[in-house]
């Protein structure tokens, strides 16, 4: 097991390398002179010179790329901004926290309501809590992000005066991010744990379960829910990405300083190492929850967990 | 049958359809038979003849969204199992004194419980004498060995076992709490021949030792020989014929589509170049013809046969629901 753990992380070094070329070379192709852009028309001759060789854009593009990986892989260096030429880990460390609490909070926020309602749902199928919840479901997921938040902004914060709209302050602060970001991922989660519930209670070993008068509740969970739990995992784990991804939109509706605004203001002020560091890092952390999705999955199902351990003992 | 207090198990006029959104499946179309003590009774018919219906029916594990069991009355050790409440059909019958052999040991477990877990789970939730959890695991190895299955595959996931394995923990699970009824629905249709023997063997086996009634759910007439008292021959939903083994393999009376299913065997005694399997196909049950429900196939079909229902003709312990026999409608078989 651990060999596997071992092998899956070496396997990352490529995949991060690979997302590092597409950032790199996406942003190569974005048109504008950096230097200018950063300096203004007004700077000489001179100044221009000085700003390509500080930051090593006189080099041509393979030699920079390479140079960026091996400060990566050795000295865990993103390089430095262009704007404040701090580098750029120092902002990473202060905002990966912030987002990764609303992207943790949130995602577990969704699914707890969307695993046990979608349980609910599929055991009681075609009852009035089943359309209920699917029909909110259903609307939720349709939902823009943006509107979503600014409409319990309003009711929270402005109407009832509960929540606190903007800010990073105390744990009040990401309640109203993490309803936003996890209700319409809850939507998703219930949709799909129903579906796979709704397969799990017709399988021939919840039936022998019943037939050994097994009790209907330890029948629903202990053998339908946990062999249900294997996709709805994976399910979970993919929506991780999407989720890092909507905590750029939640985190700029309610003003927290995190990851996804440092890189939308980067990207607007053309700071290319910030963009770039900003997100190799977020893929670094994606790539690091799918492993654990994986690894979480051999927990769950024995099968599975045979087949890494026959791999990983030669 | 017999004398009352005898009888372990009365299934008496049993209706069952499948309500599916614009049409009604007839499973099941007035089954009755009786079970005594220590009995072995089998069940006949080919794919879809409702005999499975009729096992869950007994259980109770019909899927309850679709299935309704519109009449009848399934009498065990005295009571009326339809009017049981579920918890106590779940506390007190299930599992306890009515435990099931599934047919296809390779969905019948549950992949990711180790079997061992599996077979004591029946124990845990019908623990009337309170053993304790050492008891139980013991009562577990006892009952793998029983079936012969060393004790330390119980830590083994149903993926680890090879299918008679398989096949003997399905039934590991009917016996540990030791029922008076097996139900066992086609318990070795998923193995091969070899294994099948084996497994047969052992069934039979342990349910003399331990006493128990069965009911042999199988379209194996061979098995049927081998392990049954009574045998009961069903057709798009009904028992067309019941009797002793004797009665159905030597008797005097023999229905068409009894007749039809020794003519699709093999004798390994007579030289035949082909076999004579039955024309045609079972009727649909959502539209099940009038009358004998066999007059479409049958090959010696009579007009009364189109409109009228055959009753039973009782002869001794045999019974044949076909115009051949009673009220002098055409009579004698081999002519």
């Amino acid at each position: 097991m651990i060999k596997y753990i071992i092998r899956r992380l070496i396997t990352l070094v490529p995949i991060i390398i690979g997302v590092t070329l597409v950032v790199f070379t996406i942003l190569e192709m974005t048109p504008g002179d950096p230097a200018k852009m950063m300096l203004g028309d007004g700077a000489t001759l001179e100044q221009f010179e000085a700003f390509n060789e500080k930051f090593g854009l006189d080099k041509p593009f393979v030699s920079r790329f390479f140079n960026y990986i091996l400060q990566l892989f050795t000295r865990f260096d993103f390089g430095t901004s262009w704007l404040t030429s701090r580098p750029v880990l120092d902002t990473l460390k202060a905002r990966v926290p912030i987002t990764l609490i609303i992207a943790v909070s949130s995602i577990a926020f969704a699914s707890t309501i969307g695993v046990s309602l979608g349980v609910i749902s599929a055991v009681k199928q075609y009852s009035k809590l089943d359309y209920v919840s699917r029909l909110t479901a259903m609307v939720l997921a349709a939902v823009p992000v943006f509107w979503l938040g600014m409409m319990l902004a309003i009711l929270f914060a402005l109407k009832l005066g509960w929540l606190p709209s903007s800010g990073t302050g105390s744990w009040k602060h990401y309640i109203l991010p993490m309803m936003t970001l996890g209700l319409p991922y809850s939507a998703r989660i219930l949709r799909s744990t129903r579906g796979y519930m709704l397969e799990a209670v017709r399988q021939d070993f919840v039936r022998t379960a019943r037939s050994k008068g097994v009790p209907e509740r330890y029948v629903i969970w202990k053998h339908a829910f946990l062999n249900a739990c294997l996709p709805v995992i994976n399910t979970i784990g993919v929506y991780m990405g999407g989720l890092l991804g909507g905590a750029v939109v939640t985190e700029n509706v309610f003003g927290c300083n995190g990851l996804g605004s440092f890189i939308i203001n980067s990207v607007k002020r053309k700071d290319i190492p910030a963009v770039t560091g900003g997100t190799v890092f977020l893929a670094m952390i994606f790539a690091l929850i799918l492993l654990a999705v994986d690894i979480l999955y051999a927990f769950v199902d024995p099968r599975i967990k045979a087949r890494y351990t026959a791999k990983g003992a030669k | 049958m017999d004398t009352l207090n005898n009888t372990l198990l009365k299934v008496e006029n049993l209706h069952v359809v499948y309500k599916a959104r614009r049409e009604t499946v007839y499973a099941v179309n007035g089954v009755s038979f009786c079970l005594k003590k220590g009995e072995t009774l089998g069940l006949v018919g080919e794919t879809g003849a409702g005999k499975t219906t009729t096992a869950y029916a007994i259980m109770r594990v019909l899927p309850d969204r679709t299935a309704r069991i519109v009449n009848g009355i399934i009498e065990f050790e005295g009571y009326n199992l339809l009017d049981v409440p579920e918890n106590l059909m779940r506390h007190g019958i299930r599992g306890e004194k009515i435990a099931i052999i599934f047919q296809d040991p390779m969905s019948a477990l549950n992949p990711i419980m180790k079997v061992g877990d599996q077979i004591a789970e029946a124990l845990k939730f019908h623990n009337k004498e309170d053993l304790s959890p050492e008891r139980i695991e013991e009562q577990v190895d006892r009952t793998l060995e029983l079936v012969g299955i060393q004790k330390e595959r119980k830590y083994d996931f149903p993926h680890q076992l090879s299918g008679g394995m398989k096949q003997r923990v399905v039934i590991a699970i009917a016996l540990v709490c030791e029922p008076v009824l097996i139900i066992a629905d086609e318990p070795t249709t998923a193995l091969d021949v070899t294994i099948q023997a084996q497994v047969l063997a052992m069934i039979d086996e342990l349910r003399e030792k331990l006493g128990t009634a069965m009911i042999l759910i199988t379209h194996d007439l061979g098995i049927v020989a081998q392990m049954c008292d009574n045998v009961a021959i069903m057709y798009a939903g009904e028992i067309i014929e019941i009797g002793s083994v004797e009665d159905i393999y030597s008797g005097k009376m023999q229905h068409p589509y009894t007749a039809g299913l020794f003519g699709s065997l093999p004798d390994l005694e007579k030289k035949t170049d082909r076999l004579h399997p039955i024309e045609g196909l079972m009727p649909d049950p959502t539209d099940l013809p009038k009358g004998c429900k066999f007059n479409p196939r049958c090959p010696r079909c009579m007009d009364i046969c189109r409109n009228v229902q055959p009753e039973f003709t009782v002869e001794g312990t045999h019974k044949v629901a076909c115009h051949l026999y009673g009220s002098g409608k055409g009579r004698g078989i081999d002519e």
